[in-house]
């Protein structure tokens, strides 16, 4: 954990002042460009749609005169209530809980399965699953959604969260899959084969010496499933109906085919009201990440 | 690992891709080989609230018993692939014998649909892709080496790009991209152009798509690079340090090719979903100045009033294609090294 | 409690008493499940049909913009995942193209007294859909503009180029002119509407062979660029969406946008009052002297499921006789050009209604007009924009639209 902190029991870091000083100016630079939409748009879900996206002069949008002028005052939570309260949009969280959390922990659970078995296995076949798996992920998602329609409304199962829940699993089992595969070949084997050695059968090992130390990499895989599932719009739009939205086919209905005055904004406040949930869990799950692979293999 | 443990742990995932990927791939290369029934059309009058006219509508009766003999329709062969909205063999057969020069070939072949949207699709994984890479591992190096308590914050605002719904993160930004938003503003007066306009000239709306998809991007190679310093041997670290190793010799010598594997994981990925690229299309109105593969998939199923289900599929196997060509140099460096790790 | 009620007093008007007596509209029983896309009007429709909900008749609605990718497959099974697709003149077409919907003459004929002989949507004599509202493009004006220069409002386009050629000229405006040219679906519409307005039409008699590389072909072609010497050159990412906001900056003059947007650019609670109080409709300019306004002319209107038992489908369309009822459209008169007994127009659907009266021609409902808009969408930027000739764009879009007819089967 020592790598490039700037401690003065450090040899390295003493003589690199300047370097520290360019180091911490990329990162205000890289974290202005990263959040700078989403402050942007942050301070805009409190105004009117008339000053966020005003045409006239984009300083509207921080001063907002025609907030002042609909509401009254300078901010406004029309926006928020309209998204919330009017629209329902808690339903859609709900919903979207529902989908990220199943997605998450199934693909987690199927991924470090297949993963830990084609780290662990040397025959010729675990190579061709590697390609294989690329190669589906290579299938445009406008093509495989479509196709699934007719089958889906046959089995009467279109619409439903579970289904939706398990398409999402499918198309993002490749990506797990590599991603935790590479995760797993960075585990020493020693680990598991020791515990064999041992009398464990494979599966033991596998929770005994394993599972303590794969969080790491579990942990990310999982930052990406969940972002995935959380964010996705083509495979939800289509395959769920309205009443079992998620949060983004919501907001594009806010959106809706033509924009009416004033609905943009509840998409924007939706927006925003969405991403607090993230920010507890990246905070929360940022200390895994760090902590977690280099602990548990000096441990091991 | 024997045969069957393997299988064991493997089948779930498996099972799940069969279903939901692999037979859907096969449908699709199967569907791309046939074409509609010919239509047995009647002549008859449309009546509405604007008068009548006289159309004519598909002949109902008749096309049940066609469909009902063959469900899939007339078998095509390759020859959706090779007309003029795809690979357009004999269009360039033509383009080649009648042209004077090269530069009007090019142009000629560029007007063919499935080759203009092959050139951005190509360009925008080949200037991307590397630019993902490059940025997100020095963003998780540099950001590796700030106070831990100033991590969590960082890490979450270094992620709000892909976080962000890019259904109104692109809203968003395409507003703010617009001659009058805050950044088209800006540029105009960083240039001294008060006529720049992002969105109108197609270099400029190519320039934004890259500079869109590197910051969409980059936080993904960031959290994997990241994650990945974190396993970094300490040990090898401070030997390196008691040699008397800069920190660039640390980072050129002992992390890069310590994290070679994850920038080619990276590298896989990014490859394949640039390739793919197809939303910022939409979300930028950029579709005057750069069409991609995915786009035309899209105009084909979604955006047409009659889908043309054979024609998007054969669109997308040849992205399939495309990506496995892609893929060629990786694949084969992990062939050998899964040969040799064997 | 349910009201036992004949269908007769049903018809009668006995609906206009504002009473709730016709809660359950009188059928006896079955599902309704409504497909639809997502904007207010059709909220309105679905929400009323919802009222004829009891214990034994389900009412159910779906309002997604995705409707159009979903109804063929949602129509496939058996029984139809809806009984009640909402459609508009180019998506009923792959209902028709694969059988899907079934005739409405008996339940008209039954239920359906409410009807104007103008809402029956007949392909080959038989009622196959009930249209409710009309939609068209027209133009919007800005009347103290025009005024306090001496412009007449434009009748044709070489007016309306000529008007914003002095606008522009004299400096008042700099691109004093918007449409919806983002390639794709919306400049094929505009290209449409050009096109019809020469008289001309898009196929041989009776065939699917292509007929618009002539001069019809070109004048549209050439129409549709001279507009765009008066456009910014952000013109190729206008939708409807994008030119609301221009036109309410006091930065237009002219544009031609969709009818169903008319309430909000005119209407009281725009955000910026004083141009929708200046912001005047008129029928879309002609392509030729003394022609028809060159718009295109379309409706919304329902369609009943094949693949669903009679019971439902005729709860189907008396609770859809329920939801475009006169009575709910008298509550909502602002929301669209409705085609329905008793609409008195408002201010907002002067455009449209400009547009019927000069005889505009309605959107081709043949079979192969969607593979035609997809090759329009595509193939026409580029020679706007000055990269190809107009004669190369005619080629292009008669070879992406040769190719799909083919695979489609239109064409041999």
């Amino acid at each position: 954990m020592a790598l490039f902190q700037t401690s003065s029991d450090n040899p390295a870091a003493q003589k690199s002042t300047a370097l520290a000083v360019l180091s911490v100016a990329f990162v205000l630079v890289w974290l202005f460009i990263a959040a700078f939409p989403f402050l942007w748009t942050a301070w805009g879900s409190f105004k009117a749609e008339g000053d966020f996206f005003s045409r006239a002069d984009w300083m509207n949008a921080i001063a907002g005169p025609a907030t002042t002028a609909q509401t009254g005052g300078a901010f406004t939570l029309d926006g928020y209530r309209g998204a919330w309260i009017e629209k329902e949009f808690w339903r859609a969280a709900m919903n979207t809980g529902i989908v990220t959390l199943c997605v998450t922990m199934i693909s987690l659970t199927l991924g470090t399965l297949g993963g830990y078995a084609l780290a662990r296995s040397g025959f010729r076949y675990t190579f061709w699953i590697l390609i294989a798996a690329l190669v589906f992920r290579a299938m445009p998602h406008v093509t495989l959604v479509s196709g699934y329609l007719l089958p889906f409304f046959q089995l009467n199962i279109w619409g439903y969260l579970p289904t939706t829940i398990i398409v999402l699993v499918a198309i993002n089992q490749p990506f797990t899959l590599w991603m935790l595969h590479s995760f797993f070949l960075s585990i020493p084997k020693d680990l598991d084969e020791a515990a064999m050695v041992d009398g464990c059968t494979r599966f033991q090992a596998f929770r005994l010496a394993i599972i303590p130390v794969m969080w790491p990499g579990v942990v990310t895989t999982g930052l990406f499933s969940f972002l995935l599932a959380y964010n996705d719009f083509t495979t939800t739009s289509m395959l769920l109906t309205e009443t079992n939205a998620t949060m983004i086919p919501k907001i594009n209905s806010f959106l809706g085919s033509t924009q009416e005055e004033g609905k943009v904004m509840y998409a924007v406040a939706a927006v925003v009201s969405a991403i607090i949930p993230l920010f507890v869990l990246i905070m929360f799950f940022q200390r895994q990440i760090v902590s977690g692979l280099t602990a548990g293999a000096v441990k091991g | 690992m024997t045969h069957k443990e393997f299988m064991a742990f493997i089948w779930p995932s498996l099972l799940a891709m069969a279903l939901f990927i692999a037979v859907p791939i096969i449908s699709v290369a199967y569907q791309s080989m046939f074409v509609e029934h010919e239509q047995i059309m009647i002549e008859t009058e449309t009546c509405g609230p604007f008068g009548c006219t006289p159309e004519v509508a598909v002949d109902q009766d008749a096309m049940r018993k066609v469909r009902e003999d063959s469900p899939a329709g007339r078998f095509n062969g390759l020859d959706t692939y090779t007309n003029s909205s795809h690979l357009a063999t004999d269009e360039i057969t033509e383009i080649v014998a009648t042209s004077e020069n090269f530069g009007e070939i090019r142009d000629r072949i560029m007007n063919l649909p499935f080759y203009k949207a092959l050139i951005f699709t190509l360009s925008y994984t080949f200037i991307v892709t590397p630019l993902v890479i490059v940025f997100g591992f020095i963003i998780a190096v540099v950001v590796n080496s700030i106070p831990s308590f100033l991590k969590g914050p960082v890490i979450f605002f270094s992620l709000l790009p892909m976080i962000v719904t890019p259904l109104v993160g692109s809203l968003v930004l395409f507003w703010m991209i617009d001659s009058r938003g805050v950044v088209g503003a800006f540029l105009q007066y960083l240039f001294a152009d008060p006529s720049l306009s992002l969105k109108a000239s197609p270099t400029l709306t190519w320039v934004t798509l890259f500079v869109y998809g590197v910051w969409h991007s980059a936080p993904f190679a960031f959290v994997v690079f990241y994650a990945g310093l974190q396993t970094v041997p300490s040990d090898t670290l401070e030997s390196s340090m008691v040699d008397g190793a800069n920190r660039w010799e640390q980072i050129r010598f002992v992390v890069m090719p310590y994290l070679l594997p994850l920038a080619t994981f990276v590298a896989l990925m990014q490859l394949m979903d640039n390739f793919r690229i197809f939303e910022p299309i939409i979300g930028f109105s950029a579709s005057a100045s750069a069409t991609s593969l995915s786009y035309l998939i899209y105009t084909d199923l979604r955006e047409a009033e009659t889908p043309l289900f054979g024609s998007a599929a054969a669109t997308s196997m040849l992205t399939i294609i495309g990506v496995i060509i892609l893929l060629l140099p990786v694949l084969f460096r992990n062939a050998r090294e899964f040969n040799r790790k064997a | 409690m349910k009201f036992k009620l004949t269908t007769a007093l049903v018809a009668c008007g006995l609906a206009m008493s504002t009473t709730a007596a016709l809660a359950d509209c009188g059928i006896e029983g079955g599902s309704v499940r409504i497909l639809s896309n997502d904007f207010e009007a059709l909220h309105v429709i679905a929400d009323a049909a919802k009222t004829c909900a009891n214990d034994s008749v389900e009412v159910t609605s779906n309002a997604t913009t995705e409707h159009k990718n979903i109804q063929v497959p949602a129509l496939t099974t058996n029984p139809a995942s809806y009984t009640v697709p909402i459609v508009a003149t180019n998506s009923i077409v792959p209902l028709l193209n694969e059988d899907l919907i079934r005739p409405l003459d008996a339940y008209v004929e039954k239920w359906g007294q409410q009807l104007l002989p103008q809402q029956l949507i007949k392909v080959d004599g038989k009622v196959m859909a009930i249209a409710f509202m009309a939609n068209a493009q027209h133009l919007f004006y800005r009347k103290d503009i025009l005024e306090e220069h001496g412009i007449a409002v434009p009748g044709t386009y070489a007016e309306l180029i000529e008007a914003s050629k002095m606008l522009k000229d004299k400096g008042v405006m700099e691109y004093p002119l918007a449409a919806n040219f983002k390639p794709g679906w919306n400049l094929a519409a505009e290209f449409v509407n050009a096109y019809l307005g020469t008289g001309g039409d898009f196929f041989k008699a009776g065939s699917a062979e292509l007929d618009i590389d002539n001069a019809n072909g070109m004048k549209t072609l050439e129409t549709l660029k001279a507009m765009t010497n008066y456009m910014s050159p952000d013109y190729v990412t206008y939708d409807t969406n994008g030119v609301k906001p221009i036109w309410e900056a006091n930065e237009l003059a002219f544009v031609t946008s969709w009818g169903s947007r008319a309430s909000a650019y005119i209407g009281d609670d725009s955000p910026a009052p004083e141009i929708a109080k200046a912001t005047a409709l008129a029928a879309m300019p002609a392509l030729m002297d003394g022609g028809v306004p060159s718009a295109a002319l379309w409706w919304d209107g329902f369609t009943i499921a094949k693949n669903i038992s009679d019971e439902d489908a005729e709860a189907s369309f008396r609770a859809m006789m329920k939801g475009i009822s006169p009575q709910v459209i008298a509550e909502n008169q602002e929301l669209a050009v409705w085609l329905v007994d008793g609409y008195a127009p408002t201010p907002a659907a002067d455009g449209v209604v400009a547009n019927l009266q000069g005889k505009a021609r309605p959107y081709p409902m043949v079979p192969y007009m969607g593979l035609l808009h997809t090759a329009l969408g595509d193939n026409v930027i580029e020679y706007l924009q000055g990269s190809e000739s107009a004669e190369q764009a005619l080629d292009d879009i008669t070879a992406a639209y040769n190719t799909a007819a083919k695979e489609a089967g239109f064409l041999n």
